[in-house]
């Protein structure tokens, strides 16, 4: 699989490019190579196109430090419109291009839909309570340690719905987010961090500094072995003992150097 | 034990000598343990109770001869112990009634003999002794205050030079009295601490007390008394914490019937006036201003003659309805004057339903009274008033140690007050407490309203809520009306401030913006305020100046703005480095936008941080050292640029700051370099009201300065101002309009301009029914626009000579100053003097020399100038104000310059009538002046010199001006660069030379020289009279050379 030339990478990002409006081509060539990495590092069966769920959570949680198991799985499901439990190179894009750069109407939509768990287009009382349930310190004083968790959900409801009928629906929801955006998260985090972003997103003159640790536990000095000719596999490679990455651990690195690099081809650099 | 005697102990007469120790309690207690500490003695420390003192201890005893059995040689009137010193001494030696010892062990038997009247030979013993450790063991050791350690250093290096036995022995004396000493001191400190100093409960019982009777009518105490501040800490005390450290309590706004309303600080050492609730700030001036009284109640009654009256009427009605209990009140209260003893049966013989009413409500003078009655041993009735009553009796027992303790001053107190309602104050006791609060507690929770418990749930889900949570409860909590008290308030009594600021301190950008929302809204509050100043809650708002988030900027600021409504609060945010952030936001409008910020989700614009900036800089610029700081930050360019803009709710803020700033010198100079008067000048056109109001007052600002007000009219300024005038709505921005018209009005050229524009007709409009800030500001324009003759004359036309003539009679000093000097403008022109005069106006001016501001005064006398120059029968005017001239003569005592120089000057032109020279030459004014004459003020000079000249013109006063050594003073003023006063000096020492003593001082002076430069003048009457007195003085020269040789 990974002999798969340069043209067709060329094409695929051409492809991909025209349905993105918020990545460039060469943000979405970096992503698209990110893709084939992570599929490379998870999956023994070179066959499959995409990544599976645990893959993608491992992903979310070591790249944007996202620990809600349920939202996880519910991200995944939103980035899986075709639901067939894998996340492809397209889904991928386009997910990304919304969880990383959505603007607020994009993001509002994408967060109901991860918020609406059993997917019937309303956020009920239950699937609050189900997503706050954790939200609060356990109270040894109190005798029902529910019952602040359903106190909260009313505070929500009392907040959010505006046709007062017990649920949220989507209009609800948007006009909640409209009025003050600090809701868009209301039933917990699943988007990335405005702090991450900004750290992901800003270019950097310097070559970013740190310790990649080489599967073998010494730390190298990687180079850029290929951008063009090699798939991602190989995009960078330790100058000596021409090792892999632990790509598992560094995914937000890579990102962040794919996306910010000024590093040409061949040259060497230390994480 | 020296420190102790001296401090703890209560000695009747103060200093030293034959003071008497009181028989308080205290004194009773240290006594008693002095005597267990010396009866033992011989006992517990045998070899250094035969340590002989440095000194006997010598005091008059009333132990007889006959009581002194073994171990004492009794010869007559005379005792001599057996035991005797090494130089053969005896230890113990009694004649008469004056006895000597000079062992602890001859003491401790004493004491012992002396049985029940160990107390009283102790005292003699101590009261004879002031400083027994000095006796004891000799001078090194005596109490010096503050250095009470040091005799032990010293004894130790004695100790080391050479350790004989005795030196060991006095060491261990000295270390074992002062372990007594501490033991001492600690006892007494524990009754000094039960002693009445005020205590939070004390200060609120008397506060409830009084509050029940306050009200309107006639019949209440006090119209109002309320706290400051609701929030009550933990502790009971109502002071911010940084003030509890003085002592302070809480803060009372006090309304008595009788008089303005009063701002009292309470605190542990009494109650006194405070400074008062500043306007602007809203915060306390905790300066005393008043003594320190022991109680609200004496404060009140010192302070209020309506207060203490309905205090004895409520007394009356309270104690009943019969003269009878009133009679015995009163009995008992001079009773108690006496002996300190009291009936309880006074309130208790009345009928049961009458009884508890009155326990109800007078309970802090039941409890005293029979807290007293502890002491009555009159047994039959008080047992029977006992079983009646036992919920009071019982309190006594638990409120006698404080009674008993407190003596001292709690007696003298009673010895103060003859009147019952006096006691009424003396609430301090715990119990009553216990019982109060919580009635009180639950009284305020009936009040509270719905919101208060739903914020409080808010409240702790913000507390223990993860992010998710917390953001729900932020959300939810601005739903309510954040802008009413209730809520304000709520926030703050479930804790909520100190929760909002802690999530200032998250790394959680949602919580924060969350939480910036609400402090936003709340800290309109100035409760708030301070509460959020308190918990530290400012450093944190300006550490978020420097967050990437500019909606978090822009919140902080916000709040920050509102917050820094109060020094203390404006000083933090300079402290914490604040000052150069927010000048840094203002740089937000101008620098270009980021593409990289595209993507932030919680987007404001630019514009938005730099008005936030200017908000809270606004806010920041009300102090004197911020303006400092801003400018040092480089703000004045930034700001200069932000003008240029055109967002009003932008411009709002920056003009204001300027405005603030204007007031500093360094400040109009910038302003000027900046170009910012053009866009003041341009913005005073602008539709928004409040913005041309800030405009108006920042030109007022730095139209003190001449090429401003150049500029103003060179951008076509005074135009809008003039159109501006006839708007009379906006009081505030009518204020400031006329402020800047005034400025500008010093300018002659502006003065046509605005005479052009008809701006005096509208002036003279504003004379009647305007505030006095307004006023003030006209009254100034009119005053300066008077300078010129077609304005004199329109103002007359207009009929504004009235208005401004009747203003003379007001109290507004700065108002005074500017409406003398108008009228004294107009008075240069003799039509308008009639009308004055008229008008009886001189009468008001003259009047107004008796102003106590030396400002008004002298702004009187110069007006009064040209009145009594234009009046027609000038002299016979003046001499119809009975006691004028006297007083116009005394204030040449003044100190200050201006008002000498003014009242010269009067004096000048009163002098012009032949009448009123000799009577004010009668009051003594040629040595006043002459006094005045050593001056270096060349404005007093000039106008001292021509009263001089003129009053040179009576009687022998030129010789007399001689006498009082005037004139040697007047030659060096012809060294003066003021060619005024080289003119009015010349013209003195002519009339002086007049005088032949006069000429030869002149001559010894070198006054010839001098004189002969200015005959050179251009100036013809400077020549005339230099030359004159030359003449004079050549001419006495002539006549002794004439004498000589004939």
């Amino acid at each position: 699989m990974y002999t798969a030339t340069r043209k067709r990478l060329q094409k695929l990002t051409d492809s991909t490019s025209k349905a993105s409006k918020h990545f460039n081509r060469y943000e979405i060539e970096c992503l698209i190579k990110l893709f084939y990495t992570l599929l490379e590092e998870t999956t023994e069966k070179q066959s499959s196109i995409g990544i599976d769920r645990n893959a993608f959570r491992n992903f979310l949680h070591t790249t944007f430090g996202m620990t809600d198991d349920m939202i996880m799985d519910r991200v995944f499901r939103a980035f899986d419109k075709d639901n067939d439990g894998i996340v492809n190179v397209t889904e991928w894009i386009s997910g990304l291009c919304i969880f990383l750069r959505g603007n607020l109407e994009e993001r509002t939509k994408y967060c109901f839909e991860v918020y609406d768990l059993n997917g019937d287009g309303f956020i009920s009382r239950e699937e609050m309570f189900h997503m706050l349930k954790n939200s609060l310190l356990k109270q040894p004083s109190e005798e029902d340690p529910d019952e602040g968790i359903k106190d909260l959900v009313d505070i929500t409801l009392k907040k959010m719905d505006h046709d007062h009928d017990g649920k949220l629906s989507f209009a609800d929801y948007e006009t909640s987010v409209q009025e003050e955006a600090l809701l868009l998260e209301a039933f917990g985090p699943c988007l990335p961090d405005a702090k991450l972003l900004k750290k992901l997103f800003n270019p950097k003159k310097k070559v970013p500094k740190g310790t990649m640790r080489h599967h073998s536990g010494t730390r190298c000095t990687y180079i850029i072995s290929s951008r063009r000719k090699d798939n991602a596999n190989s995009l960078l490679r330790c100058k000596y003992c021409q090792g892999g990455l632990g790509v598992r651990k560094t995914c937000v690195q890579i990102l962040t150097f794919l996306l910010n690099s000024c590093v040409t081809l061949g040259e060497s650099f230390n994480f | 034990m020296g420190v102790a005697l001296t401090r703890a102990a209560q000695w009747t007469a103060a200093g030293f000598g034959t003071g008497t120790l009181e028989l308080t309690p205290l004194n009773e207690a240290i006594l008693n343990d002095i005597i267990k500490f010396v009866e033992p003695f011989s006992a517990k420390y045998p070899q250094e109770a035969e340590f002989v003192f440095k000194e006997p201890l010598q005091w008059k005893t009333t132990l007889k001869p006959s009581e002194f059995k073994t171990g004492y040689i009794v010869s007559g009137t005379i005792v001599q112990s057996e035991e005797n010193s090494k130089d053969g001494q005896p230890l113990l030696l009694l004649s008469g009634t004056d006895i000597k010892v000079s062992s602890f062990g001859q003491l401790s038997r004493l004491l012992h003999l002396a049985r029940d009247k160990k107390l009283k030979e102790a005292q003699a013993c101590l009261e004879a002794n002031r400083d027994p450790v000095v006796k004891i063991l000799g001078a090194g050791y005596g109490t010096v205050e503050g250095e009470e350690d040091l005799s032990t250093i010293r004894f130790l290096d004695k100790m080391k030079k050479d350790d004989d036995c005795e030196n060991t022995i006095k060491m261990n004396i000295s270390l074992l009295l002062q372990q007594l000493d501490m033991h001492l001191l600690n006892s007494s400190l524990k009754h000094i601490s039960l002693e009445i100093r005020l205590n939070p409960s004390a200060i609120k019982n008397d506060v409830d007390l009084l509050k029940r009777f306050s009200g309107e009518g006639e019949q209440t105490v006090l119209e109002s008394i309320d706290y400051t501040s609701d929030f009550e800490f933990a502790n009971g005390c109502r002071a911010p914490p940084w003030r509890q450290m003085h002592g302070e309590i809480c803060y009372l706004i006090v309304k008595p019937h009788d008089c303005d309303s009063i701002c009292l600080t309470c605190s542990t050492a009494g109650i006194f006036v405070n400074g008062g609730i500043e306007n602007e700030a809203e915060e306390i001036d905790y300066e005393r201003h008043s003594e320190i009284y022991k109680d609200l109640v004496t404060f009140l009654r010192e302070k209020s003659a309506k207060f203490s009256e309905n205090m004895s009427k409520q007394q009356h009605s309270f104690f009943g309805d019969k003269k009878k209990g009133k009679k015995k009140s009163t009995s008992v209260t001079e009773k108690e004057e006496v002996h300190t003893l009291s009936k309880p049966s006074l309130v208790l013989e009345k009928s049961p339903s009458q009884k508890r009413h009155v326990l109800k409500k007078l309970e802090p003078v039941l409890k005293w009274t029979s807290s007293v009655s502890q002491e009555k041993k009159d047994s039959a009735k008080e047992s029977q008033d006992e079983k009646s009553t036992p919920s009071i009796t019982d309190k006594p027992k638990s409120v006698s140690p404080s009674t008993s303790a407190g003596k001292p001053q709690s007696l003298s107190r009673r010895k103060s007050s003859v009147k019952i309602e006096d006691l009424i104050s003396e609430s301090s006791s715990e119990s009553e407490e216990d019982e109060e609060q919580p009635d009180h507690r639950q009284e305020g929770q009936t009040d509270l309203p719905s919101e208060y418990w739903q914020i409080q749930k808010l409240v702790k889900y913000l507390k223990g809520g993860n992010q998710t949570a917390t953001v729900i409860a932020l959300c939810s909590m601005r739903d309510f009306n954040l802008t009413l008290e209730t809520c304000q308030l709520a926030i703050r009594d479930v804790g909520g401030l100190e929760v909002l600021i802690n999530l200032l301190d998250t790394d959680e950008v949602k919580c924060k913006i969350g939480s910036l929302k609400i402090l936003k809204e709340i800290s309109h509050n100035s409760q708030i305020r301070r509460a959020i100043v308190d918990l530290g809650g400012l450093p944190i708002m300006v550490k978020i100046l420097d967050s990437p988030d500019k909606n978090l900027k822009c919140l902080a600021a916000e709040t920050i703005a509102n917050v820094a409504n109060f020094r203390r609060a404006r000083r933090t945010v300079r402290q914490h480095g604040g000052i150069k952030k927010l000048v840094e936001l203002l740089d937000y409008a101008q620098s270009k936008t980021d593409p990289m910020h595209h993507h932030c989700l919680y987007e404001t614009k630019d514009v938005e941080v730099a008005r936030c900036g200017a908000l809270a800089l606004w806010s920041c610029s009300k102090s004197n050292i911020n303006k400092e700081a801003i400018r040092k930050a480089g703000g004045i360019p930034l700001l200069a640029r932000l003008l240029k803009s055109s967002h009003q709710n932008m411009l709002i803020p920056v003009v204001g700051t300027l405005q603030e700033c204007a007031s500093e010198e360094h400040y109009r100079a910038a302003i000027k370099a900046e170009r910012i008067i053009e866009n003041l000048v341009k913005n005073l056109s602008s539709e928004n009201e409040v913005l041309q109001e800030h405009c108006a007052m920042a030109i007022y600002q730095c139209a003190e300065d001449e090429e401003t007000r150049d500029l103003v009219r060179q951008h076509g300024g005074l135009k809008p101002l003039a159109t501006l005038l006839n708007n009379t709505d906006n009081k505030e921005r009518l204020a400031a309009v006329t402020g800047a018209i005034w400025k500008c009005a010093i300018c002659k050229e502006n003065v046509t301009k605005f005479r052009e524009y008809k701006a005096i007709e509208t002036l003279v409009g504003l004379l009647t029914d305007q505030p006095e800030e307004v006023l003030v500001n006209v009254v100034g324009a009119l005053g300066e626009c008077c300078q010129e003759h077609e304005n004199r004359v329109i103002i007359r036309r207009c009929g504004g000579i009235q208005p401004l003539v009747n203003l003379l009679v007001g109290t507004n000093q700065a108002l005074l100053v500017n409406v003398t000097k108008a009228v004294g403008a107009c008075a240069t022109e003799p039509e308008n003097m009639m009308i004055i005069d008229r008008l009886d106006g001189v009468r008001l001016l003259w009047s107004l020399l008796k102003n106590p501001h030396p400002d008004v005064k002298a702004s009187a006398a110069w007006a009064l100038c040209p009145c009594i120059e234009n009046a027609k029968d000038a002299g016979e005017m003046v001499r119809s104000f009975v006691g004028g001239l006297e007083l116009v003569v005394n204030l040449l005592k003044s100190e200050n310059k201006e008002v000498l120089a003014s009242v010269c000057a009067a004096i000048t032109n009163i002098a012009k009538d032949q009448e009123n020279l000799a009577v004010i030459t009668d009051h003594g004014v040629v040595p006043l002046l002459s006094k005045l004459a050593n001056t270096n003020n060349d404005k007093l000079r000039q106008h001292l010199a021509e009263a001089i000249s003129r009053c040179c013109m009576w009687g022998r006063n030129r010789i007399a001006f001689g006498e009082h050594k005037a004139v040697a003073p007047l030659v060096r003023y012809l060294k003066s660069k003021d060619t005024n006063v080289h003119r009015a000096t010349a013209q003195a020492l002519y009339q002086l030379s007049e005088d032949a003593n006069n000429c030869i001082t002149m001559h010894e002076n070198g006054a010839v020289r001098l004189l002969l430069d200015m005959v050179g003048s251009p100036d013809e009457v400077l020549q005339e009279a230099a030359a004159g007195c030359i003449s004079n003085i050549r001419r006495l020269a002539l006549a002794t050379e004439k004498a000589k040789y004939s």
